[in-house]
This record gives C-alpha cells, sequence and structure tokens, in this order.
C-alpha cells in the first residue's frame, strides 16, 4: 500500500533515524554518551523552562477553558453562544505560528495596545511595575495560552456533556449540597479527563517551534529554539547531542501523550 | 442554577472572550499605525509592494495546492481501502495518522535532513526541486492528522460496500470507483480537510525555515526581525487567510449537511 510507504519513508524512518542517531558515537558505534551528555550546558536548563512553560500554559489553559466549558454547557449564559464558541475555538487551537506572536506583540509588546492603554490611562508600565516582558517565561506562557485554551473548551465540553443529569438528581435526593456533588461525584468522573487534556496541552506547548522563534528570537532558551539553532549550526559542536536533544522532546511529548490516551480510554467508560 | 453561578460564568466567558479578541484587535490596530498620528493603510501598500511578499506567497500557495493534491491521492485510496478490505487495520492506520501530532515538526525535518542529505541514498535535498518535493511529503505528514479524520469521516456517512459492488457489477475498475464514485460522494469532507491544509501550509515556518526553502512563514519571520509595521500587516493577513479557510469548512460542511443523504 502506497500509505505504508509514503509513512514509513517520512515519519517513520526519519524519526528512527533521529532515534537512533542520539546513541551512536561519531563514527557509528553505539552509545549512551550522548544521553548522559544532555546534563551538559545549557541543556538541562533548557529542557526546564521549556517543561516550566508547558506546565504553566497547559495548567492554565486547563483552568481558564474549564470554566469556560462549564459556563457553556451548564447554562449559565445563553444557549446560542455554544455553538459559536466551539466553532471558534477549532480554529483558535490550530492557530499557533508566527502570525500569532505578532498579535501578542502588537497587545503587550512594548509599545502595544494594551500597554499603551495602560500607561496612559492607569499609568502603570507593565515592564517596571508588573515585571511583565513578552519576551520573558509568562509572555510565552500568556501567547501559548491563545491556542491551549480553545484546544481545552474543544476536549473538555463534550465530557461536561457527558455528565449525566441522572448523577446530580441522584446526588441531592440523598441530600449531597452541590460543592459535595462536585467534589464526591463530578470531579472523580472528569479527573481523567482533566489529567488526560493537562498532558495533551503539555505536550502541544512543548512541541510548539514557530511562536516561540518569532516572539523571542533567540533571548529565551527553550529546547525547540535551541534545537532549531544546532540544526542551522551545530552550535553544540556534536551533531549527536542534537539527535539527543530531539530525542529527548519525542521522549516528553511521547510520554505526555500516552498518559493522555490512557487516561482518555478510563474516561470514556463513563461516558458512553 | 443560583446567580453566584450565572455570574461566575459569565465572568468565564467575557474573561475568554476578551482573551481572544484584545489580541487579535491589538494586532490590526497597530498594522494601521505606520503613518506617525493618523491610522492608515501605509504598511500594507508597502506589503503588498514588496516583491519578496508575492514570491514567498505564491510559493506558499503552489506548496499548499500540491500538499492537498498529494493528500487526497494518498488519504482517500487508504482511507477507502481501510473501511472496504481491512477493517482490523483501522485502529493502526489511526495512530499512524495521529503520530504527526505526537512528534514534533522540528524533529521529522530533522530526521529528513539526515536522512535525504547530498550524500545519502536518496539525495533530495541536493537539488531545489527535490527539495521542494520533500517540503511537500513533510507538509503531507504534518496535515495527515486533519486529513485522514475528515475523509473517514466522510466515508461514514456512506455505504461503501454497496456502491462499490454496484459500480463493480457495471464494469468499473478501481481507478474509476474511487475517482467517479467514492471521491464524489466524500467531496465536503474532503474539501474541509483542503481547507484545514491550506491553512496549516501557508502559515507553517518550522519545516520552511529548515529546508530553507522561500515560502511565507520564513518570510514573515525574516521581515519581523528587521521591519516595524509591515510583519504586523502580514500577520493580519495571514490572519484573514486562515479564518477565511476555516469559514469555508463552515461553509462546506453545513452545505452538506442539508444535502440528502442515505445512512
Amino acid at each position: 500500500m502506497p500509505f505504508v510507504i509514503f509513512v514509513t519513508m517520512f515519519l517513520i524512518l526519519p524519526t528512527m533515524n533521529i532515534i537512533i542517531g542520539a546513541f551512536q558515537t561519531a563514527d557509528g558505534s553505539f552509545t549512551f554518551q550522548n544521553i548522559i551528555d544532555l546534563q551538559n550546558g545549557t541543556i538541562p536548563s533548557s529542557y526546564w523552562i521549556s517543561v516550566k512553560i508547558s506546565v504553566a500554559s497547559a495548567a492554565l489553559g486547563c483552568a481558564i477553558g474549564f470554566a469556560m466549558a462549564a459556563a457553556v454547557v451548564f447554562g449559565a449564559v445563553p444557549g446560542w453562544i455554544k455553538s459559536p464558541l466551539l466553532t471558534f475555538s477549532g480554529v483558535a487551537s490550530n492557530f499557533a505560528g508566527v502570525p500569532l506572536a505578532f498579535a501578542f506583540l502588537a497587545t503587550f509588546g512594548p509599545v502595544g495596545l494594551v500597554t499603551l492603554f495602560l500607561r496612559n490611562n492607569f499609568g502603570i508600565v507593565l515592564q517596571r511595575d508588573l515585571g511583565f516582558s513578552i519576551l520573558s517565561f509568562w509572555g510565552l506562557t500568556v501567547t501559548y495560552l491563545f491556542f491551549q485554551i480553545p484546544l481545552m473548551i474543544l476536549i473538555i465540553a463534550p465530557a461536561l456533556e457527558g455528565l449525566k443529569k441522572e448523577w446530580r438528581e441522584a446526588a441531592e435526593v440523598l441530600g449531597a449540597t452541590a460543592t459535595q456533588y462536585w467534589r464526591m461525584v463530578a470531579f472523580p468522573i472528569l479527573f481523567p479527563s482533566l489529567l488526560g487534556t493537562f498532558a495533551l496541552l503539555f505536550a502541544n506547548a512543548f512541541g510548539a517551534v514557530a511562536t516561540a522563534i518569532a516572539l523571542t528570537g533567540s533571548s529565551l532558551n527553550i529546547v525547540p529554539i535551541q534545537l532549531y539553532a544546532q540544526i542551522r549550526g551545530d552550535v553544540l559542536g556534536n551533531p549527536h547531542l542534537g539527535y539527543a536533544m530531539a530525542f529527548g522532546m519525542i521522549v516528553v511529548t511521547a510520554v505526555a501523550n500516552i498518559i493522555y490516551i490512557w487516561l482518555r480510554i478510563r474516561a470514556e467508560r463513563w461516558l458512553k | 442554577m443560583s446567580i453566584w453561578a450565572r455570574i461566575a460564568g459569565w465572568a468565564a466567558l467575557i474573561f475568554g472572550l476578551l482573551y481572544f479578541f484584545v489580541p487579535l484587535g491589538g494586532l490590526f490596530e497597530f498594522s494601521l499605525k505606520a503613518r506617525r498620528g493618523v491610522y492608515s493603510l501605509d504598511a500594507y501598500a508597502s506589503v503588498f509592494a514588496d516583491p519578496q511578499f508575492q514570491q514567498t506567497f505564491g510559493y506558499s500557495v503552489i506548496m499548499a495546492l500540491v500538499t492537498i493534491v498529494i493528500g487526497i491521492l494518498i488519504v482517500v485510496p487508504t482511507a477507502y481501502w481501510v473501511r472496504l478490505k481491512m477493517p482490523w487495520a483501522r485502529p493502526y492506520v489511526e495512530f499512524l495518522t495521529l503520530m504527526p501530532l505526537v512528534i514534533p515538526a522540528i524533529v521529522i525535518v530533522f530526521g529528513y535532513i539526515r536522512l535525504y542529505n547530498t550524500s545519502s541514498w536518496l539525495p533530495l535535498t541536493g537539488s531545489v526541486m527535490g527539495t521542494n518535493i520533500l517540503l511537500a511529503f513533510g507538509y503531507t505528514i504534518l496535515a495527515l492528522p486533519y486529513m485522514y479524520r475528515a475523509v473517514d469521516t466522510g466515508l461514514r456517512t456512506i455505504d461503501v460496500a454497496t456502491l462499490t459492488e454496484a459500480a463493480q457489477s457495471l464494469g468499473a475498475g478501481w481507478a474509476t470507483i474511487l475517482g467517479r464514485v467514492i471521491l464524489p460522494n466524500v467531496i465536503p469532507a474532503v474539501l474541509s480537510g483542503a481547507f484545514l491544509t491550506f491553512a496549516i501550509v501557508i502559515g507553517e515556518f518550522t519545516l520552511a525555515a529548515l529546508l530553507d526553502r522561500p515560502a511565507f512563514g520564513p518570510y514573515l519571520q525574516r521581515v519581523g526581525a528587521n521591519k516595524a509595521y509591515e510583519p504586523f500587516a502580514l500577520s493580519v493577513i495571514a490572519f484573514a487567510i486562515t479564518w477565511g479557510c476555516l469559514a469555508l469548512i463552515q461553509l462546506v460542511s453545513r452545505f452538506s449537511k442539508t444535502a440528502p443523504r442515505k445512512a
């Protein structure tokens, strides 16, 4: 089948090649040295900051996305909002990339819309008074949220709709308060979905390259940016160390995705 | 529903909507500020006058169209064949099509550079045409999850087995069945996959930049590093195209819903 050949040639083989390269020395013999060498220089700090950004944007994305999805699903706001919101989320969740970086630069950058608004009307200078810069950890996190929140809404809305009315009624008949219902019924059912979506959001942020490069250039040392520089010019001085870095990225995103799939299977038991 | 829950719901929704629309507004406003003190379309004029814009944009549009054609040629027969003859293979094929979401694009292209460089068995990056082909294949991989899901959903709504048998009994070969029976039936699904592919390819940065092709994404990044207002105007254009594509998907899916269909 052409499909199998195509996927093998342009997806599986290149990936395998990187993985194998991560365990090879320059002359092709097997080694763990590249993986061990990941502990050197700026690499651990770049992984650490990447993980921090991914965790922060995934956690905030989960929280805000959950609140919005809940508002729509449980009827706190008029019902007609739901369909446009879901459509919009489908669009925005795909919208990472260079233009997104410019949108946030134009909004929170040194002469951005919000920056100027705060300065002219309230005398607050983002950079000086709040320590906020679009080129920093928080800047990148805030930007990533633009595609994280919609992704959360898309995935969690069906799960919230799967919460059966009967469960709430049953809980109420048994004398449960709203808090008790949420803590002891709804939350345990939703927990796998929430954690699984968190893992997916994490992987999503971890692999984002274009937004980060357009936004910060090379001023923030996250893994995708460092790998990008390595591919362009071998800045680490050892090609196989680059493969090891790429391998590390695959491991992180793969683990996050396995958690997502596993928890999703668990969550779906309740949502039939 | 208590009054507090209602207030909290509205607060969450309004916060979220502000979050989505303020950056878009900021982007648009900034792109109009090229002339001091007044709003103007100077940045847009300067962008459209730039021959590099026309070249890179044209290049990306062509790449997007090529990618869509390759995607259709690969995905439609596969999804059809899996539905018809190899239902047991569906989970595996689905898993494969989801892999591009797991493996970061930067890792895939890293593999391309290593596997298809000038000294390898298939030196695709050795020539301009070869690199273009490699880039189109790479884009096809990136778009695979969306394309496959769209087409598979489309196939679910038609009776593949009956249609195939009917066509066969009338003497049609496989190419005729696929091209003249199956494809027309799933055209709305294919179109929605195609528009999504188009939107992805137009703004894509990582692959094009690392394969050193003159596409729109890297051009946008380069302009962003060198000019003040033009990149913002370009971003507005990129946004408009993406949202246009996705609006078309909505339109197509709505259109196909009203069309009569047997289960």
